[in-house]
């Protein structure tokens, strides 16, 4: 009972906070309430107050609107990170669980590589070839993220194959490609389904630091890292700048976390 | 386990005891002064004097090499290496005295040899252009007993500010690597990417530095300037922001305040397209305000300029240059559709990321430009790269940075807008202009040739070779332990008159 209804609040907090996400997420595709490049100089530094509820900053753009299109850049770099890992780690994971032997070992050793390279330096090495920017930072934490994917599905995949009924397809003649496609991803995806969740918050996180660092998302677009980042000159003299963007990455992340708890937890 | 147990501790141990050792350092300095500087760059991976590039290299240099003579804070040059010069009436031939008793940082003596060898150095031109240019006007030079004797072809009245070239050690060929000069500081060692360290020469024969051991720390991440400042590891740090200005209030440093002496723009590369068409470059400089630059990013501090003059410059900067391109939209939007664009067009700013004043001057430029449906977008890249890729291979659209003087001559602004030479990274090229500039060096008359140079500045105004902005406010912050900062009209950090505070 006690545990049932500790996993009841997680879940209600996760979707709770996962929900102001996506709204913000709308609203910065759909609408903001000021233009996030606009500048104005009257509004320099201004604090918070009806018109600009969280603000303006150095250069009098609202900082609302800026959260809000922040959002939507992060979440972009997220989704199409973990889409990309996902995807590439499951292919790979698939194969080289199911099929073992010595295509496993050469495809995990190079995974192992990549693996022990940190993968900041890994990002930043992709970004100095092929310069900075969006697309840039995608590809590179996307490359990043593949193998932490392929070694959960990796372990999945021999898990599930040697089960009995895989056998007893196996013994009806089913080809591996059936077996495969019919019989193990489908069954891979609530292992899928929490790794692409904590991958997500991995990838928001990787976002903000890399924005941080100048490398992501180019000025004046924003993005949460790079509003930070751009915010920590003000954080003596004007912390609530700096305040907003830290408090959404907060949420975003325990959010995610909170239902990937849940969801694993989930029958 | 255990031997491994063991290692660890005394790792940590030996890394408590260094920090320890540090934090002792600090406070001690008293009869061995030091101070610790922050340079926002590392040095150029060359030391060599004579191919200085960055102007963040240049400053540092100029207190390790002296040349015959030495500018001070005035822009005036007074003798260094040689203790007199004399001109010739007829403005052909430079006498120079050589000091008695100059010494170089390896205890050798400076000879009349080893300036025969710079000059020769610099005007070498078996692999191209000569490495001064004004030295290609030098017909005969050579050593009379303690005289440097240097004949010119025809008159040259800015020639004695090319005589702050530094003067090495003849066949100190491993320059770039082990730099020796004759200055008030001598070079001790380097860490890249980490710091310089300089030591107070004690045998220069002027007045020596105050400060014995000088520390110059790489501060490449430009939010941390202020942690660097406050925590206490960097005592001076020079061109801070105003707003870094602001987060300094109430603390251990004094802000001073002068003019960086640059001339901040929006370099247009004039060779690429849409930039090769002079309308679609006055089109930007009617859309760009720089008043509203200054005031969004800077707090209203700086100085707008209007070609590639700075107010240091006194005579030859005209102030009017500025007013010629009031912001206008419509007629930024008219040229534009003469030139073809009527719908306007997207280019990149590349802009170095470790300079926040450029970033943000960048911002606020996208921004001006949106009203005439020019779409610009930042491209980020780091100082390193954007040497080679945008200074040296010339392979960018557009770049906010700020270009100096390295002389106080109206030539080592102007001469790189010459369409041949090979310091003109935006591609500049305008016969009228190379017209000027060729009368302006051959002129006889200083009146006449100020009039010549005056000129040039028009054409880049007309031309709107790049869009000029402003010259920036530079501020200082020095920590109170320490006073005597100078400001030069040039871009340089004079490190020897600095002193502890009573």
């Amino acid at each position: 009972m006690e545990v049932n209804k500790n996993k009841r609040i997680k879940l209600i907090l996760g979707i709770t906070l996962t929900g102001i996400i996506f709204i913000m997420l709308l609203l910065g595709i759909i609408k903001t309430p000021y233009d996030p490049m606009e500048m104005s100089s009257e509004l320099k530094l201004t604090g918070a107050s009806f018109k600009h509820i969280m603000g303006c900053d150095q250069f009098g753009r609202d900082v609302f609107s800026r959260i809000l299109v922040g959002v939507k850049e992060t979440l972009i770099v997220a989704g199409a990170v973990v889409l990309i890992g996902s995807f590439f780690g499951t292919i790979l994971g698939t194969i080289t669980g199911y099929y073992g032997g010595i295509l496993d070992e050469i495809l995990m050793r190079i995974t192992d590589a990549v693996l022990a390279f940190p993968s900041i330096l890994l990002c930043l090495l992709i970004i100095s070839l092929l310069g900075g920017g969006r697309n840039t930072l995608i590809l590179a934490l996307g490359i990043a993220f593949i193998p932490s994917f392929a070694r959960i599905i990796r372990g999945e995949v021999l898990k599930i194959r040697s089960l009995d009924y895989i056998y007893s397809v196996k013994l009806f003649g089913a080809s591996d490609l059936r077996i495969i496609f019919i019989h193990i991803i489908p069954n891979l995806k609530k292992v899928l389904l929490s790794t692409v969740l904590i991958g997500f918050n991995n990838a928001v996180l990787a976002e903000a630091g890399m924005s941080y660092l100048g490398m992501g998302v180019q000025p004046p677009m924003p993005s949460l890292g790079r509003m930070l980042s751009e915010a920590q000159t003000y954080i003596f003299t004007n912390p609530s700048i700096a305040l907003f963007p830290g408090l959404i990455i907060v949420m975003m992340i325990l959010g995610f976390s909170l239902l990937a708890d849940a969801v694993s937890d989930l029958k | 386990m255990n031997l491994f147990k063991k290692g660890l501790s005394l790792l940590l141990l030996s890394a408590t005891l260094t920090v320890a050792l540090c934090g002792c350092g600090g406070d001690k300095a008293d009869d061995s002064s030091q101070i610790t500087i922050g340079i926002p760059q590392d040095l150029e991976e060359s030391l060599d004097p004579h191919y200085a590039v960055a102007a963040g290299t240049k400053e540092i240099l100029f207190n390790i090499f002296e040349g015959l003579v030495k500018p001070d804070k005035n822009g005036d040059l007074n003798p260094a290496v040689a203790d007199s010069y004399t001109i010739s009436e007829d403005g052909l031939t430079y006498t120079f005295h050589l000091r008695k008793g100059v010494k170089f940082h390896d205890g050798s003596a400076v000879t009349a040899e080893d300036v025969l060898y710079c000059i020769e150095k610099n005007a070498d031109t078996s692999a191209g252009d000569a490495n001064i240019s004004a030295f290609s006007n030098i017909k005969n030079y050579y050593a009379d007993g303690e005289n440097i004797v240097i004949e010119l072809n025809v008159k040259d009245p800015d020639f004695l500010e090319y005589m702050t070239m530094a003067i090495i050690p003849a066949g100190n060929t491993d320059a770039a690597t082990n730099p020796i000069g004759t200055g008030p500081y001598k070079y001790v060692s380097r860490t890249p990417q980490e710091n310089i360290i300089l030591e107070a020469f004690d045998d220069y024969y002027g007045e020596k530095a105050n400060i014995k051991n000088v520390t110059l720390k790489i501060v490449a991440d430009a939010d941390s300037v202020v942690m660097n400042l406050l925590g206490g590891s960097v005592d001076l740090y020079a061109r801070i922001s105003s707003t870094q200005v602001a987060q300094l209030a109430n603390s251990d440093f004094n802000i001073l305040e002068g003019t960086m002496n640059l001339v901040q723009a929006l370099y247009l590369n004039n060779n690429v397209e849409p930039f090769n068409d002079v309308r679609v470059r006055q089109a930007l400089s009617y859309a760009v305000d720089p008043k509203e630059i200054i005031d969004l990013a800077f707090d209203g501090k700086g100085t707008e300029i209007g070609s590639s003059m700075f107010p240091a410059f006194g005579k030859y900067y005209i102030d009017e240059t500025k007013d010629y391109y009031e912001v206008d939209l419509d007629k930024a939007k008219e040229l534009l559709t003469e030139a073809g664009y009527p719908d306007g067009f997207s280019f990149a700013i590349k802009v170095p990321s470790n300079y926040q004043p450029h970033i943000d001057t960048a911002q606020v430029i996208v921004e001006q430009l949106k009203k005439i449906n020019v779409d610009a977008k930042i491209e980020l890249v780091e100082w390193d790269s954007w040497l080679s890729d945008v200074y040296a291979g010339r392979d960018f659209a557009a770049t906010v940075v700020g270009v100096d003087a390295s002389t106080m001559t109206a030539r080592a602004m102007l001469e790189r807008f010459t369409s041949d030479s090979s310091k003109n990274f935006v591609n500049f090229a305008s016969d009228a202009y190379d017209a000027e500039f060729a009368a302006a060096i051959s002129a006889t008359d200083i009146d006449e040739q100020t009039e010549h140079y005056k000129e040039c500045e028009w054409i880049l105004t007309k031309e709107s070779a790049n869009v000029y902005l402003q010259d920036l406010a530079e501020f200082v912050a020095l920590n109170k332990k320490y006073t005597g900062y100078e400001f030069y009209p040039i871009y340089v950090m004079d490190i020897a008159k600095l002193k502890l505070a009573e």
